[in-house]
């Protein structure tokens, strides 16, 4: 089994969020940056499938040098090899097009992504890249057992599951009970020091979108205590303030 | 409570440890991204493993067995030692920084992966046998097999050079009589390192298993420290210890010193965790407690303690870091190592009392780490040379003047 795990990096969901150049730009200094949560899960799944069938794991990463310590990471968790595509991620067309050029001829069986990055929550990676090496996609999978040359996936949909199989190769896109995350110890941290990191530069593609302005949403106001006898107080709140009924 | 019911409570926790470490002057640019690595794993362990059922394993004196494993599978026992026989490779600063997040947790937790790694691979590794760091070495740093340190005995603690307990040679063997007390981990060591004179009245080293006849390991209850760390003594009735069990390539008190050095630079930044987890829990406290119409962090009397509080951490944080540096370059002197272990348990101490302070009553309730902190810290100022002998042993280096006796 011949595993692709796709990586992001992206701020801890504890920043402090601000921009600069008019709303143009994330400021980055002092922040803490990750492995994008849904990554990771399914860096762990991989984990299990190849510790259970056999087979080897690649990390890739669309980033500049401050992703290393990230993927450094990953190989510590328990990735083989890990590759960085040497470019900003400036979107998931961009993103989607430097992974499929680096990985068209690797025949992998299984690439992951996570359903969505936490910073811009696009969600698109998985499509775009199934689409670009034409082989199918399922997203937002919490659930995934190999059979063969098949896998059967549970995936999230709207008030629901759903339950499908697929022929791999395939992409999958990693929802938040696939696996839980690994906490990289110090053996493993030990071996990522030999492990391959391969860099890569980025084949040029023209702009598909540009960041015109960022906006932090609306401050959280305060709570308002309703007494328990007064339901009344509340139909009226909900109704006339909040015209949420 | 049982093990069993331990791990059932444990299943049924959620993480809501929310540490944050100061860093008030950039320290982490000292470090390189391993070790941020390291740090940053270890806490995320501690957070889910630890945090988690440490009041109630203190609220209950029990040592929780499940850790023995998980803290080998992490990579705390001996992680300063060689990777070919099974363990990490790693510098100073890395086991350094180890320590500092288990001490995070819990100072008994620490405790454990201390003794197994500087008391008890650490003088296997440096004065055992080949055959002996073979059979040992890699058990031990998995945690399949676990280890204890005797040296302190019933009358003879800062003292030990005056130890009663002893070795006599037999021909084929040797045979062991005495007693050793306060020694942690004890009640359930496979095995023990364990300090007796022998004919000459040499102190000699040796490796004493779980089943030898003659050997019992009573427990020592009714602590008010490390409650989660299992302490206990070790009994020798005239226990057959088989000669290759004996340390070759150590003679006299410099053997167990030796050790203590090494568990000494441990503490130095074990301790820098329980102050950082103390500031840090009396920091967030204050901004949300609200008295007289305004959260207390707003008052100058509580703003004086957090900027005193922080200004200490950030020196002991400092000493960690350059010491770190000597070790890994050979060159720290054991009263340099002293001298940590003596301001570093001290600092930590007296942030415990000030930011207990801050939390009023709610300071002395197991819903907060500090009172915990507090109490294991009692036993840190005491173990590895008490407070007063680690300033006897700078005044010595100082003055060159021995006023131990
Ligand atoms: C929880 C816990 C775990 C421990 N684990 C271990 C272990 O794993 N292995 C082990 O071998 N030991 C262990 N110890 C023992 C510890 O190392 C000893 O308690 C310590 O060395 C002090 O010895 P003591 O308690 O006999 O005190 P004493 O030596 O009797 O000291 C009593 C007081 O007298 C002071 N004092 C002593 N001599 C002088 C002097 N010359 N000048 C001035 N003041 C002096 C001391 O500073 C102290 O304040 C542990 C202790 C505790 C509390």
């Amino acid at each position: 089994m011949k595993i692709l795990v796709c990586i992001s990096v992206v701020p801890d969901t504890t920043s402090k969020i601000s921009f600069k150049d008019n709303d143009t730009k994330f400021v980055s200094d002092g922040v803490q940056f990750i492995i994008n949560p849904y990554d990771e899960m399914a860096l762990s799944k991989s984990l299990e499938i190849t510790e259970s069938l056999g087979g080897t794991i690649t990390v890739i990463n669309v980033g500049l040098a401050d992703t290393e310590a990230n993927i450094r990471k990953a190989l510590a968790i328990g990735a083989n090899d890990a590759v960085r595509i040497n470019a900003e991620p400036k979107d998931a067309m961009f993103v989607a097009t430097q992974i499929s050029n680096v990985v068209k001829n690797e025949n992998y069986d299984l690439i992951f992504t996570g359903r969505e990055s936490i910073d811009h929550n696009g969600g698109l990676v998985c499509g775009l890249l199934a689409e670009m090496l034409n082989i199918p996609s399922v997203n937002v999978v919490s659930k995934i057992e190999i059979e063969g040359s098949k896998i059967k996936a549970t995936r999230d949909i709207d008030g629901g599951r759903e339950e499908l199989e697929c022929t791999m190769p395939c992409v999958i896109s990693a929802q938040k009970d696939l696996s839980e995350a690994r906490i990289p110890n110090m053996r493993g941290i030990m071996a990522a020091r030999t492990k391959p990191l391969k860099v890569v530069d980025a084949v040029s593609e023209n702009d598909f979108s540009e960041f015109v302005n960022f906006e932090l949403p609306p401050a959280k106001t305060g709570v308002k205590l309703i007494d328990a006898e007064n339901a009344g107080e509340l139909i009226d709140l909900l109704r006339n303030e909040k015209k949420l009924i | 409570m049982t093990q069993e019911e331990l791990l059932k409570f444990k299943e049924n926790q959620k993480i809501t440890d929310q540490f944050k470490q100061p860093d008030f002057y950039g320290i982490d640019e000292l470090l390189n991204e391993e070790h941020k690595l390291i740090r940053d794993s270890i806490r995320d362990w501690v957070k889910k493993e630890i945090s988690p059922i440490i009041d109630i394993c203190c609220q209950e004196a029990i040592f929780p067995d499940f850790i023995k494993k998980g803290l080998g599978e992490i990579g705390c026992y001996g992680p300063q030692l060689p990777v070919e026989y099974g363990c990490g490779g790693l510098d100073y600063i890395s086991y350094g920084l180890a320590m500092q997040e288990l001490e995070r947790g819990d100072s008994g937790i620490r405790s454990t992966a201390s003794v197994q790694g500087s008391l008890v691979m650490y003088p296997i590794y440096k004065f055992g046998s080949e055959e002996q760091k073979q059979k040992y070495l890699p058990r031990l740093a998995t945690g399949e097999i676990m280890g204890c340190f005797g040296l302190t005995e019933p009358n003879h603690g800062s003292d030990p050079g005056s130890m009663i307990t002893r070795i006599e040679d037999k021909g084929d063997f040797y045979l062991l009589n005495g007693a050793k007390m306060w020694i942690s981990n004890a009640p359930f060591a496979d095995i023990a390192v364990v300090w007796a004179k022998d004919d000459n009245n040499i102190v000699r080293g040796m490796i004493i298993e779980r089943g030898m006849e003659g050997f019992t390991t009573p427990e020592t209850h009714k602590k008010w420290s490390l409650r989660a760390s299992a302490t206990g003594e070790l009994v020798f009735d005239n226990v057959k210890v088989p000669k290759e069990n004996i340390f070759p390539n150590v003679k006299g008190l410099k053997g167990p010193l030796t050790c203590l050095n090494s568990a000494r630079y441990g503490i130095s930044w074990g301790v820098v965790g329980a102050a950082m987890d103390c500031y840090d829990t009396a920091l967030r406290y204050s901004k949300e407690r609200k008295q007289f119409g305004k959260s207390i962090s707003s008052f100058q009397l509580q703003q004086k303690k957090l900027a005193e509080m922080l200004t200490d951490i950030t020196k002991a944080q400092l000493i960690c870091w350059r010491l770190g540096t000597l070790m890994n370059e050979g060159k720290a002197t054991p009263s340099q190592i002293s001298l940590a272990k003596r301001n570093n348990v001290e600092m930590a101490l007296n942030i415990a009392r000030t930011s207990r302070q801050m939390l009023g009553a709610m300071g002395i309730t197991g819903d907060y780490p500090i009172m915990r902190h507090m109490m294991n810290l009692e036993s840190v100022v005491t173990y590895e040379g008490t407070h007063d002998i680690h300033l006897l042993i700078l005044g010595h280096e100082i003055t060159g003047d021995n006023a131990f006796s």
